[in-house]
Parts: structure tokens; sequence; C-alpha cells
């Protein structure tokens, strides 16, 4: 299928001086995606969404929005809105007035009756109804959160660009954003595209998540892909909790190879990419993946550390000898009495097939074709 | 009872809190009230006397200084024009002058051009205002002019030249609190308006110079209420042509002698002043909502 990407990134590169922000990056975001940049802080993914806006261009490549090319295009000039971090809200206007200002900047210029209704709509969208005469600084951290999405909105943009936009909420808040902006973008069916650092926040609220790092893309897939088939180490240790064991490739055994531990134990691991015999890797063991048992049903032998109780889980840390310690997660069953105690002999099993093996060396970012990123996506 | 030591102590800090107030705020209250407040309570009192007839301050109780006003009406005048005026012409050349420091010149060279801005304050103002004198005098500009043809310019003594000595002498005033206050700007508003929109004029219009308004306002009422008081540069630039009320009270109280009507005229100027204040506040406050940059 050949649906005209609404962002698409072309060997795009962005130098600021003598650092590169960006380097050579493709991507393509499909119609009616959430999609989040999801990486550490410095990786580039803010660099790329400030692109889309046109606040920052691009010093090799291109960037198309919904197939035009974007060089030139001042932001002013440019189909897309932001929520920017923070939300930089107008200091001096009501909330009717911020929402409607994007109208109020449309030549030939609305009817200001149609821009009232407008603004209403949009407030009445993200349940402001009724708060067009106040200050923003009587609103709450939500409420301005949803005074700059109804902004951000009401021009109807091609797509919508959120900067961490759920940073400065309260956790319990930002539970709550999150299915709101996720019900919010099936709703009006047009591109989200979000920038966090916060991979819980990534894999809840987007269907494709792109990983950066160091200016590169290094993993684009489905939330569920990104954490169970993680490209390279790094998302591997990035997305979600995991433990990474140092080992040697010990053989291989069909798509396996096993892998020998500091302390000998042998590991049968997948793998991603090809490793030699004798290679220095890491197996990733996610924690839920560990099962605890009595101290003679496993392969790996530990003593309980610590226990932190949560409820419907529990997570442990497991001092394994020779190994170090594993962070353990089980699920707690009322009555079944499964929980083990600070100083218990465990040991430790793992479903067959989850352990990975990855090559130490950090791979640099896979820059995967801009043809099989749509492919991907779509 | 415990609570009951509580409260004791906490008395004991608010005394002791309250006294080292006092103690900081000593000097300042003293200096105010003898060099401000007594000096303004005795100009109140001389306004609604009498001169004596040697002049100097008979005591009484008359309005006929106030009804005298009018007799100096062209120094009202000529201030209640120029003072506004000059305020404006030095707000046109500031603003792009703050505009550029906060907003487009390269970091490291903003605190060197802001300490351009500042520097000639270390001249006198008197000093500077005679190099003027000297510039717009008959060796100066006229004198250049002549050479290449142009004869008898006069710009000594004229309107003109205070005006041009008021814009040179109260610029920094005005370009340091706009820029205070473009400074403070959050970038991203100006991100967020082009985002949704907006030309850099309009968001210029719409958000800039709203925002940047208190400082606007500031530097405005500064430059406005110093000049309303401006004495040397019409002295000096406007040859005693140009008479502001300022020079009305040097004449009044040390030339005539009049010290009952020297001080009416002071109230008045006061009154006038304060009420330029208020009007300045209230506009800032409406258009800029709480933000504000006080610099007086």
């Amino acid at each position: 299928m050949t649906a005209v990407p609404d962002i698409e990134f072309r060997g795009v590169t962005k130098r600021y001086g003598a650092v590169t922000a960006v380097s050579g990056i493709d991507l393509a975001v499909p119609p009616s995606a959430f999609v989040a940049l999801l990486g550490p802080s410095g990786c580039g993914k803010t660099t790329c969404l400030r692109m889309i806006g046109g606040f920052e261009q691009p010093s090799e490549g291109q960037m198309f929005i919904r197939g035009q090319d974007m060089a030139g295009t001042p932001p002013y000039r440019r189909p897309v809105n932001m929520v920017f971090q923070q939300y930089a809200l107008f200091p001096h206007l009501d909330v009717e007035a911020n929402v409607s200002y994007g109208l109020r900047q449309q030549r030939p210029r609305l009817p200001p009756r149609e821009i009232g209704r407008r603004a209403g709509e949009a407030l009445e969208m993200v349940r402001l109804a009724g708060y067009g005469g106040r200050k923003i600084h009587e609103l709450s951290g939500g409420q301005q959160q949803r005074v700059a999405l109804a902004r951000a909105l009401v021009n109807k943009p091609a797509v919508l660009l959120l900067d961490e936009p759920l940073a400065a909420l309260d956790k319990k808040l930002r539970t709550d954003m999150q299915i709101e902006l996720q019900n919010l973008q099936r709703e009006i069916g047009i591109t989200f595209v979000l920038v966090t650092h916060d991979q819980e926040e990534a894999l809840s609220m987007s269907d494709f998540v792109c990983v950066m790092n160091g200016g590169r893309i290094v993993q684009l897939g489905q939330p569920s892909e990104i954490y169970d088939e993680p490209a390279d180490l790094f998302v591997a240790d990035f997305v979600g909790k995991t433990n990474l064991l140092a080992g040697k490739v010990e053989g291989h055994r069909g798509e396996l190879v096993d892998v020998a531990l500091a302390d000998g134990t042998v590991i049968a691991a997948r793998k991603r990419t090809a490793l030699q015999q004798g290679e220095a890797v890491s197996v990733s063991l996610r924690p839920e993946s560990l099962s605890l048992g009595g101290p003679t049903s496993g392969p790996l032998k530990g003593v309980v550390r610590n226990r932190i109780f949560l409820g419907s889980t529990a997570e442990y840390a497991i001092e394994v000898q020779g190994i170090g310690t594993l962070l353990a997660k089980a699920d707690h069953l009322i009555g079944q009495g499964n929980l083990f105690k600070p100083g218990e002999p465990v040991a430790i099993g793992y479903a067959s097939g989850t352990p990975l093996a990855f090559p130490e060396t950090k791979n640099n970012g896979t820059n995967q074709r801009v043809n099989k990123h749509v492919e991907i996506i779509s | 009872m415990s609570a009951g030591t509580g409260t004791l102590s906490m008395h004991g800090n608010r005394f002791r809190h309250n006294f080292l107030t006092a103690l900081l705020l000593a000097p300042a209250t003293v200096w105010l009230v003898v060099f401000l407040v007594l000096p303004f309570i005795a100009i109140a009192v001389f306004s609604v006397g009498e001169r004596a007839p040697e002049g100097g301050y008979q005591a009484a109780f008359t309005l006929t200084q106030y009804a005298n006003l009018p007799a100096r009406a062209t120094a009202f005048w000529n201030t209640m024009v120029l003072a506004p005026v000059g305020a404006l012409a030095c707000l046109l050349v500031a603003y792009p002058v703050a505009y550029y420091l906060a907003l487009r010149a390269p970091q490291r060279w903003r605190l060197i051009l802001l300490a351009l801005v500042v520097i000639p304050f270390w001249t006198s103002l008197l000093m500077r205002t005679y190099a003027w004198m000297y510039i717009l005098g008959g060796r100066g500009i006229p004198a250049l002019l002549a050479l290449v043809g142009i004869e008898d310019v006069r710009l000594i003594n004229t309107p003109g030249a205070v005006l041009l000595g008021i814009v040179y002498g109260y610029l920094p005033l005005m370009i340091l609190p706009i820029y205070v206050s473009l400074e403070r700007l959050d970038r991203r508003l100006l991100e967020a308006s082009a985002d949704l929109g907006a030309t850099p004029l309009s968001t210029f219009l719409g958000v800039t110079l709203k925002l940047s308004l208190p400082g606007v306002m500031t530097g405005f009422s500064l430059v406005m209420i110093l000049l309303l008081g401006e004495y040397l540069i019409p002295t000096l630039l406007g040859g005693g042509k140009v008479f502001f009320i300022g020079n009305a009270l040097v004449d009044l109280f040390l030339q005539s002698r009049n010290w009952p009507f020297g001080s009416a005229i002071a109230i008045t100027l006061v009154l006038v002043s304060v009420a330029v204040l208020i009007v300045a506040n209230r506009i800032s406050n409406r258009v800029a909502g709480a933000r504000r940059v006080d610099l007086i």
C-alpha cells in the first residue's frame, strides 16, 4: 500500500556546530498513527519534533509533511500544531483567547461567530467548556495541559506534535491523560507524534514506538515488539526493566546460542545478530520471565535479598553467587502463599525462548530504509 | 502546657524578627523622613502661604498661589508637551535597541553591548550636555554644514535640540526596563505563536509587544517623571528659550524668591507625576495581567 506518509524524514541530519544532534534519519509516519519518539535526553527526539514544527531546519536531507517538502516553509505555514513542554500558554490571554489564537491568525479572517463557535467546540472536546473566561494562572496543571491541547487542535492540523506533554503532571493525572490522549487521537483520527523519555508512556499510548539513541533511530515497531524483541542491548536496557547477564558464546544450537555465564551456568538464548564462538555477550532476562521455586527447581540458585511487595505482584532482588543481583517479578496470588522472604534460598528458572543474547559492543543504531518503515507501520 | 511554651517562643521569635526588620529599615526610613517627607510637608505648607515683602515665606492660609498657576502656563505647557514627546521619542529609539539586545544579539555579545548602553552614565550628564552644546553650537554641526554650502543652520537653543538632549540623556533608563521585560519573555511563547499560524509581525504585536508593555510603561513613566522636573537640558540646549517647570522653580526660589508660588508649582508637579505613575501602572496591569517590571 502506498498511502502518502503524514510525516517523512529522508536522510535528515541536524548539526549544531560540531555537535550532531540527529544523523541520517529515515522515517515515514503513515496517516492516523500515534507514534512515540522515545529515547534518553540528547538522543535527538526533540530536535526531530522541532524540525517537523519548523523551528529547526535540517542540515542535510529532506522533511516532508503529507508529501510536501518543507524546506524553507516557516512554522506559521505548516499544517502541524504543537503542544509545548510546560504548554507555553499565553499568560496575558484568557483561556478562550488562548484557544482561539490560531483561528484569529487565519487569512482571510474568520467571522467572529465562527471563531467563538470553534473555540467553544475545542474547549468542549477537552472537557473545559465554561472555562473560557479563566486566566491561565488560575488553572491547575492538568487544566493547562487541556488548554494547550485545545489550542493546538483548534486549527485542525494534519499532525499534532506533543513535546513531553505529561512530564509536568503527577502520576495519577498522567495515567488519566494517557487514556484521554489515546481516545482523542482515535476520535479525531489525525497523526499524533509524541516525544517522551518515559518508556512506560511510549509503550502505553502509541501504536508505534521509534526508539532513538545518539541521534539515530535504533528500533521502530509496535510497543510489544519493542519490548519483546529489542533490536539491541540499548533498547533491551532502556525499554522496561531487564537483567543483563554477562557471558561468552559457547556454541550454537539451531536458532539458539548457548551462553556460559560467569558462574559456569549455560543458558540457551535467542539472538538478534550473528554471534561468534567465544564472543562476549549480554543476556537479557526480563524480571517477569523469571520463575522462582523451591531451592532445587531451577538452573540458577540464589538468596532473596529484598522483597518489594506491590499488591498484585512482588519484586525480588535475588543475589546469585558469581553473577550478581537479579531482579525477578512474580504474580502474587492471594492465599497461595507464594511470597518468598528475604534470606530465603530460591532457585530461578526462566521460560525457554525468553533470554536474548546481544553482542557486548553497542550497536550504533540501525538505519533502516524508508520503505521498510512504511511496511512495518502500515 | 507544651502548647503554651510553643506559643511563647513563637512570640519571642516574632519579636526578634520584627526588631530585626525595624533595624534593617531604619536607615532608609530616617533618610526618607528627613530628606523627603519633612521637606515635602514644608513645601506643602509654603504653598498655601504668602511671599514675605523681602522675599521668602510668610505664614498664611490662602490658595492664591494655586490660582496664580496660569501665570506660568508656558513653562507648564512646555513641560507637558516636551516630557511626553521626549519620553515617546526615547521609547521609539530604545525599543528596537532593547529588542535587539534581548532577542537577537548573540549571547556572548549581550553583556558587552549592555555595558555600552550604561557606560555614558559614568560621566556626568552635565559634561555630556555641554558636549552637545558644542556639537550643536556654531562651531559644531552648523560649521560642518557650512563647509558643504548649507549656511545659517540653527540647532542650539531650539526645541529640537532640547528633544535631542532628552533622548540622549534618558535613553539608558528607557532601554534597561524594556530589555528586562523582553529578556524575561519566554521564547517558547514566540514559537507557540508561530506554530499557531501567526506571522512574525502578528507575533510581535500580539505577544512580544504586549508582554513587554510592563517594561515599556516602567521606562516611559520613569523618563517622563524625570523629564517633568528636568532643568539642566532645557537650560543648556534650550538657552532659556524653552522654559521648563524646573527652570521656573529655580527662578522662583533663587531669583525672585517667591517661595510660596514656587511651592505651589512644585506640589502641582508632584501631583501630576503621581497621576502619570498611576495611569501607567493601570495600563500595564490591564494589558499584561500580573506580570510587571517594577523599577520604581
